[in-house]
């Protein structure tokens, strides 16, 4: 501690050390939120549903999603990435995930939402297995906090029927 | 700055910056606020390098009495001196 330099270094380890500690319990205190999402989506309609010419099954939709986050959201979230999927099973593969809308939200205030949408991203299958499936529309989301670990977790909402027939 | 000096520089800048640690966590959390946790804690980064970086006159009030350079001649070189100068001496490199 006898120069300038020897001063200014010492502080500045010092204080970055502790920072780390500081942004460590940040993130710990995390664990003390126990989140209640809830989340509804609803298909308002089917737009039309197709077999594409190379054979795949093609569906438009309109959906209505509405979902209260609020809960997620502590003074350590940065941010929430969610997105609707739907999912199935098909003979070849035991699951089929396909994303038909996402979003980001950027606060608190944005968590609590309703939006009526068609889908965003194509719900197209890897063949032609659509007609009359029974499908989960399952709500993702990923909490990206300020420091520390990204989590995930889901609501699936079952109980969803494409039709017989392509229209 | 002496030996004092350095100790009461190297004990104020531990003490401060722990202390504006804990208050800059409390205040961060109670009010919800991550960004006031890094600011509150950045300011008192910022007062704890004023306060003890710079060589301030409080950090020199003892200083070391070395033998007059007149009087040590009149001894010869390798006869031992007083404890507290040749203790200092490695020290200081």
């Amino acid at each position: 501690m006898h120069s300038f330099g020897y001063r200014a270094n010492a502080l500045a380890t010092f204080a970055v050390t502790i920072l780390v500690i500081m942004c460590a319990m940040a993130s710990f205190s995390d664990t003390f939120n126990t989140p209640s999402p809830t989340a509804r989506v609803e298909v308002l309609n089917i737009n039309w549903f197709q077999k594409q010419l190379h054979g795949n099954d093609e569906v438009s939709m309109t959906l209505n999603i509405s979902a209260d986050l609020q809960s997620l959201f502590t003074w350590n979230t940065k941010q929430v990435f969610v997105f609707v999927a739907a999912e199935y099973e098909t003979p070849k593969n035991s699951l089929n995930q396909i994303s038909l809308w996402d979003g980001i939200i950027p606060s608190k205030e944005n968590a609590k939402f309703s939006i009526h949408t068609s889908n965003k991203y194509r719900f197209i299958d890897q063949g032609s297995n659509l007609k009359g499936k029974e499908f989960n529309l399952t709500l993702h989301w990923h909490v990206m906090p300020k420091t520390g670990k990204m989590f995930a977790d889901k609501i699936v909402m079952t109980g969803y029927r494409l039709p017989e027939d392509y229209r | 700055m002496d030996w004092q000096g350095q100790k009461l520089a190297e004990q104020l800048m531990q003490i401060m910056l722990v202390a504006f640690a804990v208050v800059a966590f409390l205040t961060g959390y109670v009010m919800g606020s991550f960004r006031m946790m890094i600011l509150v804690y950045a300011g008192g980064v910022f007062l704890t390098t004023l306060i003890t970086v710079p060589n301030w006159p409080f950090f020199n009030r003892h200083p070391l009495k070395w033998l007059d350079p007149s009087l040590a001649e009149k001894y010869p070189k390798p006869q031992p001196q007083e404890p507290v100068v040749s203790k200092k001496k490695p020290a200081k490199k």
